[in-house]
């Protein structure tokens, strides 16, 4: 199965042929970046390495590698946390980055056209500019918008908004075997049908390789406020999202976050938070057209979360509050990081009314197991980002206490009703953790939808079903 | 210690647009905030207060509709406020509104210690906070970066002199205006909104002032001739390297030198 030809000169010459020797990288060239994502651990350079421009250059490569068995492995920005872009068998990689321009952006059916390799940041302001929206608000906003279709990724507005599968109305897909085919479209209804597109969106990577696609808009939220709540601890904080839940307010975010990650984040940035005097916090965004509409939301979330123990409600409402509070968030990563020698991240998403459960369950794992475990991040969707710190650890002890850690982790998710990833995907790094988890039928039908696509497995081997 | 705080409503955004015809600025459908430089002044009062007791009051000028920012100060813990607010006092420049402000402290009382933001979002001159202080007849000091100590009669102060900084000490009752980020400004509580919504804000008008001269306020008591009022220009210069890490991050270097940040 995995008899993949290894790169010739004579390949090299077609690549060039195709794309000339400016775009062409191999051995020594190819920058080690290219060898792994953000998930330390697994790398692997590829054989080749194209800056491809256009659907035609991606679909005659895919062509020849079909012809000649030869793996392929498209890349953007490489932000991925799962090794899902990582080419594991060599090959050729495809730099998607250049495919980056925003090609249409249609006011009367709010939709975007764009290349993939458009970055999620560019996204947001080009839409914002004209008082559009597209909500998906992952936090790594240097990651391509084809990233984020390929791993379907969430981001803090899911509470209210979903995810990104929630805004694709249609994709150009080159297949493995290099055919370019349209799935969706403009339209708001499809049920013309197997639904492709929602498919390949957190294919990561392993049905086809999208070079276009068109996202769905909504008109920008004119006002937006925030809440910052203090509770005594972080028992009675997350105990309280259930309620707000129910109470049919919908907050576009609802994070958490512990005094611990507050103070490593004011030493990590080298200022105040506006508040650290509370062992835990929830923090609540409302977006909406009116301050009137957004204060009745909001005040009826604070009386529920004093009525359920809070100390108060702070109220975050100009810009500079929004900075003091929402720079402290964005920092939160690299804060952990900073004080660790290395971590690894889970990514579990359970039920709603689960959460306090689970993240009372990994304090327990950091006693049981004499490790340090930071969680902080979304609540209001069930989507969970555990860290396990590695700190102390010789490089012996690290991965079988992770190991150990995390099994004990995605059982419990898995007890719960949860599932293995919210957002950040399967690719290399959580393979096993699925398997586990899924019957061996779902595994098996997975696996033949992947050989509907790529019946030669040269499309990203080595990833999510495999 | 009776501490007074200076607070001024200003355009929520700095994104305004200014008529290009008539200089006027579009302030339709833009929210209110407060001058953002008060949060520093408010928050330097509020731990004053928290260390040495007594009471904080503050004090605004304009519309009426300014009274949310005095609201806004109740809900982080001020005491009791004020807005002075007239017609009589509209298109007032620095001297006629320091003069006017300096009139409605007199009605508020007697203070050890009067604060304000060193400058405003909208107007940004830094002017009015010492204009007061002369009017009142006070010794002040404005940029402080820090209080070092608090005494009886004196407060210990470090001001920013551009250059260096200077460490002085200042007799009460005086006036300081202090920098941003002297202290990270506490966020309006939802529970004090909850228990100071009916709380007095006291208005003064012209008919409480004792100088009763109408020369002295709004356009009449104001020497400030405004000849046009133009947006800045916005510098969207940018360059875009290429090259090897060692290339491009020399080249970081000598620019970073030659803007003098390094």
């Amino acid at each position: 199965m995995n008899n993949y030809k290894t790169l010739d000169a004579h390949d090299r010459e077609f690549l060039v042929s195709l794309l000339g020797e400016e775009r062409v990288f191999t051995g020594e060239a190819i920058s080690d970046d290219f060898s792994h994502d953000e998930l330390g651990g697994i790398s692997k350079l590829p054989e080749a390495l194209v800056n491809v421009l256009t659907t035609d250059e991606v679909s005659k490569i895919m062509r020849y590698a079909y012809d000649n068995n030869i793996p392929v492995v498209a890349r953007g920005s490489g932000t991925g946390l799962v090794g899902a872009s990582v080419p594991i068998f060599g090959g050729i990689m495809l730099n998607m980055s250049g495919m980056n321009k925003i090609l249409e952006l249609d006011e009367e059916n709010l939709t975007l056209t764009l290349e993939p390799g458009v970055l999620l940041m560019e996204i947001s302001k080009y839409v914002e500019d004209h008082d559009l929206f597209y909500p998906p608000d992952p936090g790594e906003k240097s990651a391509t918008i084809g990233g984020n279709i390929n791993t379907n990724a969430g981001g803090m507005r899911a509470v209210k908004y979903g995810v990104t599968r929630d805004y694709i109305r249609g994709l150009e897909i080159v297949l493995p075997n290099g055919s370019v085919i349209n799935v969706g479209g403009k339209v708001v209804k499809n049920s013309s049908g197997y639904s492709i597109k929602d498919l390949i969106c957190g294919s990561e990577g392993t049905l086809g390789i999208v070079t276009k696609a068109t996202l769905k808009l909504i008109p920008l939220p004119k006002k937006a406020i925030s809440l910052l709540i203090p509770f005594p601890d972080l028992d009675k904080a997350i105990s309280t999202v259930p309620k707000i839940i129910k109470s049919k307010s919908v907050p576009t975010a609802i994070e958490f976050m512990q005094r611990e990650v507050i103070l490593a984040a004011e030493e990590f940035l080298g200022k105040k938070f506006p508040d650290n005097s509370s062992d835990a916090y929830l923090l609540l965004t409302f977006d909406g057209n009116s301050i009137e509409e957004l204060e009745k939301d909001y005040e009826k979330v604070a009386n529920i979360c004093l009525e359920e123990g809070a100390l108060d409600a702070f109220i975050i409402d100009t810009d500079e509050r929004k900075e003091a509070v929402w720079s402290a968030r964005g920092a939160f990563l690299e804060a952990v990081k900073a004080s660790t020698t290395d971590m690894d991240e889970c990514d579990v998403v359970v039920p709603r009314n689960k959460v306090a459960e689970f993240i009372k369950y990994t304090h327990l794992l950091q006693e049981e197991f004499e490790v340090r475990i930071r969680s902080f991040g979304h609540a209001g969707d069930g989507n969970l980002h555990v860290y396990v710190l590695k700190d102390n650890l010789s490089d012996e002890a690290w991965p079988k206490k992770l190991a150990e850690v995390f099994d004990a982790m995605y059982r419990k998710s898995q007890e719960l009703h949860g599932l293995v990833s919210g957002e950040h995907g399967i690719g290399y790094a959580k393979k096993q953790y699925m398997f586990d988890q899924y019957e061996p039928e779902f595994v098996e039908l997975m696996k033949n939808i992947k050989l509907a696509f790529d019946p030669k497995n040269i499309l990203n081997p080595g990833k999510v079903c495999e | 210690m009776e501490i007074l705080v200076c607070i001024k409503q200003v355009p929520g955004t700095s994104k305004i647009d200014v008529d290009p015809i008539t200089g006027v600025l579009k302030r339709d459908g833009v929210d209110s905030k407060m001058n953002p430089y008060d949060l520093f002044a408010l928050e330097t009062a509020l731990r004053l207060k928290e260390q040495h007791g007594g009471t904080i009051k503050v004090i605004s000028m304009g519309p009426p509709q300014a009274k949310d920012v005095i609201r806004e100060a109740y809900m982080m813990g001020v005491d009791e406020g004020a807005l002075v607010s007239d017609r009589k006092f509209a298109g007032a420049d620095v001297l006629a509104t320091s003069y006017t402000i300096s009139q409605g402290v007199r009605q508020l009382g007697s203070f050890d210690l009067i604060l304000c933001g060193k400058q405003t979002t909208d107007g940004d001159t830094a002017q009015v906070g010492p204009e007061m202080a002369e009017y009142l007849g006070i010794p002040h000091i404005a940029n402080v970066l820090n209080i070092i100590e608090v005494n009886d009669t004196s407060i210990l102060v470090e001001m920013d002199m551009a250059n260096t900084i200077e460490v002085a000490e200042i007799n009460f009752p005086c006036l300081l205006t202090v920098e941003k980020d002297i202290f990270q400004p506490r966020l309006p509580s939802y529970k004090r909104k909850l228990s100071t919504k009916d709380r007095e804000i006291k208005i003064i008008s012209f008919k409480d002032f004792e100088d009763q001269n109408e020369h002295r306020y709004g356009l009449a008591g104001s020497p400030t001739q405004v000849e046009r009022i133009f947006p800045p220009s916005a510098n969207t210069d940018r360059e875009t390297w290429t090259g090897t890490p060692e290339e491009l991050s020399s080249q970081i270097v000598n620019k970073l030198r030659q803007f003098k940040f390094v």
